[in-house]
């Protein structure tokens, strides 16, 4: 089908706003008698409250109310930006509290103050005076899992969730073997540092309901946890987010919305703000999972996997939040890369008294890719066969049905992506320059690396997934968006108004979309995770053009006249008018038409659309990452001198945003990879490096060129062609980079980050690979 | 403790009254309602509350606005032609898609601007260095310095 607005790079709808300082974030929109809130957070890390006293705290001028545990429910509510389960067996956690005795981490929130100004409440929280009971904390799943280790949640041994997923028979598959490959890998507890931080404001609206304003992505999910926390019917909420300043997970939690709503009904409905500073963020809201594997695998003499077994332990740290979900969506991504007859997964997720780890771009995905192809690498050293022809002879095959995710894997484009990647890259002249330099006595050398990754769209059938459109065609023939997900940077509603022009045929200006999404008005929509929007909530925008086009073309023929009437058949609509398709004459404006609907005395009517569209499909993109390094040896420093990323998210809506994306994913990756890692100290647990000074997030100068293609295969079942795009770019530089710091060196390095000082670790101990 | 202090702000000449304790990001945001710059870490380590002081770019929230007595204060608003029209820099960052969340933007703008009056023609290195006080976690950074490399080489070639 041709298009004229899919495809093409428009300018993104709010690009001007945010140049020019006019977008409006949670803490841009003036209020009336705001008021502050504070929270007091546990000076231990693991324990109880045996007593606060806060009389000190109370004579700080300006503080209105402290509130303890005793003033808010008692209510355990779940925080996942997950959908509501029907069957109890599959529902979130519910292991939080608006504010807790029970201390799980350093910080825990165990009182807020409301006041009049911010340094007031900061003040007054310094002086609420508490006695702990403490108990023994643990850092790391090890620890937790130890012989007589104090329950950090009641009845669960510290074990939040431990599964098994089998294909096959793993013995027969190792028998058939020639041989085994064994690794173990590690990955870090890392942060989503959007630069926005945590914010939220809550007061009681004209019609006696509670508004949360916040930055969140995921409001209709926010709405129902509200409603769960305080036990009240979901509907006496209204959730609003306007302009986000980023995400990536992070907000798809649901953190201070509870409180700032308890603080609001403490004074009488009030505007109350909670504000979090940055170090709050990062030590108190979520993180991503670190979680350590043992991967086992046979292969016959040429390459080909006979069995997989791969081990992994996660760390969900103090609560649940998205849980078991991430470290389980490894076995299912294992085997819609690799096609592996006889694979057995086994997953257990561990409380400890670190961050909660929650959603974090890829979930669990980085992860997993990860283990899998620093794996790879290490058997296509052992093996001397190329790493992509290793890959290639193990890939999924097309429409098979991937055993784990119980999804018809309509593509595997993996080969194409190598193909053009090598091309691109000139991976074969780097490996042979590099080759020749190889016996230079140099304290700076090269290598290179690659890591492959597949990932899906939206999270059906794991979850359900819904998306929600709403169409409105104004007088002047402009159309009116509404939906339910949610813009959180990525530029979901310039896409979904591409796709809104591109289908009734309007140029993309006269498409209105919107900053805010507000539960009383949006439709509904889970949001903005699982890299869903293009493709499920896609699907509902794409519903409801069709649906308002077949409307107008209707319109268009009951107005025209007797004996002047066109076929509705042979009726179009192409760049904003009615047209006659066997001839392309223009009969009216959308406009002219649009008015006719509105204004006629005796017929027609405000033409809309409203749709709600359950997805119950999925597919797969696929991506590569190349990279060139060179390491300093004396210093352990790494230089990354080219990188690129080369993914299939099927037909691309806007090139622009899309590699925009990529680039945004692979910086990310670039960090997790070689730098990011949130660390604790082991005598207190408190967080070491909670800020972005000491916290390495990369800068401006850590970041080189990003080079950035796309493979674009139109999906059969994503409703332009389109799969996901927002997390697949940050899967696979973290092993791309790590698999060329070994080439370079020829010593073996296997937990991210790698660091110099890993580096030069692994160098003096000579370390094989 | 309040004090008065005599700033411009903008193009505007102001007295205002301010907390000696208050941040100059503070009374741009609270006083004067100029939300376009942002707090992102409030310690001087993101960059998303940069201004131009005396044409010097500097992190507004670990800067007195006692200190601004007497200072020449620009902020994201203030970079904005009278009649509302982008500067060409703010241009580039819309074309190039260097815009994402859009919460670093107003910094990047301010600190680019100021490094294209020093350095009109910078490398991409001298960009980097130049930015490296600012951070972004949506774009990677690299549609920023197209914006840049654009401006400057469009500025070149008037």
């Amino acid at each position: 089908m041709e298009h004229k607005v899919i495809g093409k790079s428009v300018e993104r709808w709010d690009a001007i706003a945010k140049v020019t300082g006019r977008a409006n974030y949670t803490g841009d929109i003036p209020q009336k008698e705001l008021l502050y809130g504070k929270i007091c957070r546990a000076k231990i890390t693991h324990g109880k409250v045996k007593n606060m006293d806060i009389s000190e705290a109370l004579k700080v001028p300006g503080v209105i109310k402290i509130l303890t545990p005793d003033d808010v429910p008692e209510i355990s509510f779940p925080t996942a930006g997950h959908p509501y389960s029907l069957d109890p067996k599959f529902a979130d956690i519910a292991d939080r509290r608006i504010l807790t005795r029970n201390v799980r981490l350093y910080g825990d929130e165990i009182a807020a103050v409301i006041a009049e100004s911010e340094l007031a409440a900061e003040i007054a929280a310094s002086k609420i005076k508490v006695e702990y009971e403490e108990y023994e904390f643990y850092l790391s799943p090890e620890e937790a899992l130890k012989e007589g280790a104090v329950e950090i949640h009641e009845g669960t041994k510290n074990i939040l969730a431990a599964t098994k997923a089998e294909i096959g028979d793993i013995d027969t598959g190792f028998k058939e073997a020639d041989f085994i490959v064994e690794d173990v890998c590690a990955t870090p507890i890392i942060q989503h540092c959007q630069m926005e931080n945590q914010i939220a404001y809550a007061y009681k609206d004209v019609d006696n309901r509670w508004v949360c304003v916040t930055s969140t992505q995921i409001p209709h999910i926010c709405r129902r946890i509200l409603g769960q926390a305080f036990g009240m019917p979901w509907g006496r909420f209204r959730v609003i987010k306007p302009f986000i300043g980023g995400g990536f997970g992070n907000k798809q939690d649901v953190t201070i919305e509870p409180l700032v709503v308890a603080m609001s009904m403490a004074v009488g409905g009030k505007p109350v703000m909670v504000d979090l500073h940055r170090e709050e963020v990062f030590g108190w809201t979520r993180v991503r999972h670190a979680i350590s594997y043992k991967v086992k695998m046979g292969f016959t003499k040429d390459g080909v996997i006979t069995a997989a077994d791969i081990e992994a332990t996660s760390n969900n740290g103090a609560y649940a939040s998205h849980g078991h979900a991430i470290v389980a969506k490894g076995g299912g991504i294992t085997t819609a890369i690799y096609k592996i007859p006889n694979f057995r997964y086994r997953a257990k997720t561990v409380y400890t008294n670190t961050a909660a780890a929650g959603a974090m771009r890829g979930y669990g995905v980085p992860q997993i890719t990860y283990a899998l192809e620093t794996f790879m690498n290490k058997v296509s050293i052992q093996t001397g066969i190329d790493q992509f022809e290793l890959r290639e002879k193990n890939l999924t095959k097309v429409n098979e049905e991937n055993p784990l995710l119980h999804m018809v894997q309509h593509t595997m484009s993996l080969r194409e992506c190598f193909a053009k990647g090598k091309e691109i890259f000139k991976w074969d002249d780097k490996r042979k320059s590099i080759d020749k330099d190889k016996n230079t006595a140099s304290d700076y050398v090269r290598g290179l690396g690659m890591a492959a990754f597949a990932y899906t769209s939206g999270a059906y059938p794991k979850t359900m997934e819904i998306g929600g459109c709403r169409l409105i065609l104004n007088q002047d023939g402009s159309i009116k968006l509404m939906v339910g997900a949610t813009e959180i940077g990525q530029g979901a509603d310039t896409v979904f108004s591409q796709m809104v022009a591109d289908t009734i045929g309007i140029p993309f200006e006269w498409v209105i979309a919107d900053a805010y999404t507000d539960t009383d008005i949006a439709p509904f929509d889970t949001g903005a995770y699982a890299s869903r929007q293009t493709f499920v909530s896609g699907m509902a925008v794409k519903k409801a053009a069709v649906e308002l086009k077949e409307k107008i073309l209707q319109a268009a023929y009951d107005f025209s006249k007797i004996g002047n009437k066109v076929p509705i058949e042979d009726l179009d609509i192409v760049d904003g008018n009615i047209i006659q398709k066997h001839n392309g004459q223009i009969l009216e404006t959308l406009g002219d038409l649009a008015l006719k609907t509105y204004y006629d005395l005796h017929s027609g009517s405000c033409l809309t659309a409203d749709v709600s569209n359950k997805c119950t499909k999925n597919a797969y993109p696929y991506g590569v990452t190349l990279t060139e390094v060179e390491v300093d040896k004396k210093t352990g420093k790494v230089e990354v001198l080219s990188i690129l990323n080369v993914h299939d998210s099927g037909k691309i809506i806007n090139p622009l945003l899309a590699s925009g994306q990529v680039e945004g994913g692979m910086a990310q990756g670039l960090g997790y990879g070689l730098a990011e890692e949130l660390k604790y100290d082991e005598k207190t647990g408190k967080p070491l490096n909670n800020n972005l000074l000491d916290y390495k997030m990369p800068t401006f100068m850590d970041v080189p060129d990003l080079d950035v293609a796309f493979v674009e295969i139109e999906d059969p079942v994503g409703p332009y062609g389109n799969k996901s795009l927002g997390e697949p770019p940050l899967c696979s530089p973290a092993p791309a980079l790590r698999n060329a710091i070994i080439d370079a060196l020829g010593i073996y390095v296997k937990d991210i980050p790698v660091t110099p000082q890993k580096i030069i670790e692994a160098l003096s101990e000579n370390r094989e690979v | 403790m309040l004090k008065t202090i005599n700033c411009t702000v903008n193009g505007r000449a102001m007295e205002l009254q301010v907390d000696v304790r208050e941040s100059l990001l503070d009374m741009l945001r609270n006083r004067l309602h100029l939300t376009g710059t942002k707090q992102g870490c409030g310690v001087g380590e993101c960059g998303a509350c940069a201004v131009l002081i005396d044409g010097e770019t500097l992190d507004s929230c670990i800067y007195l606005a006692v200190w601004a007595d007497g200072k020449d204060i620009v902020s994201i608003e203030g970079l904005t032609g009278a009649d509302g029209s982008l500067s060409d820099l703010q241009q580039n960052f819309v074309d190039k898609g260097a815009v994402q969340c859009g919460f670093c933007t107003p910094g990047f703008v301010v600190s680019a601007t100021a490094l294209l009056e020093k350095n009109p023609n910078p490398s991409k290195d001298e960009i980097r260095r130049g930015l490296s006080g600012n951070l972004c976690r949506c774009t990677g950074y690299q549609k920023i310095l197209d914006a840049v490399e654009s401006t400057a080489d469009q500025r070149r070639n008037k």
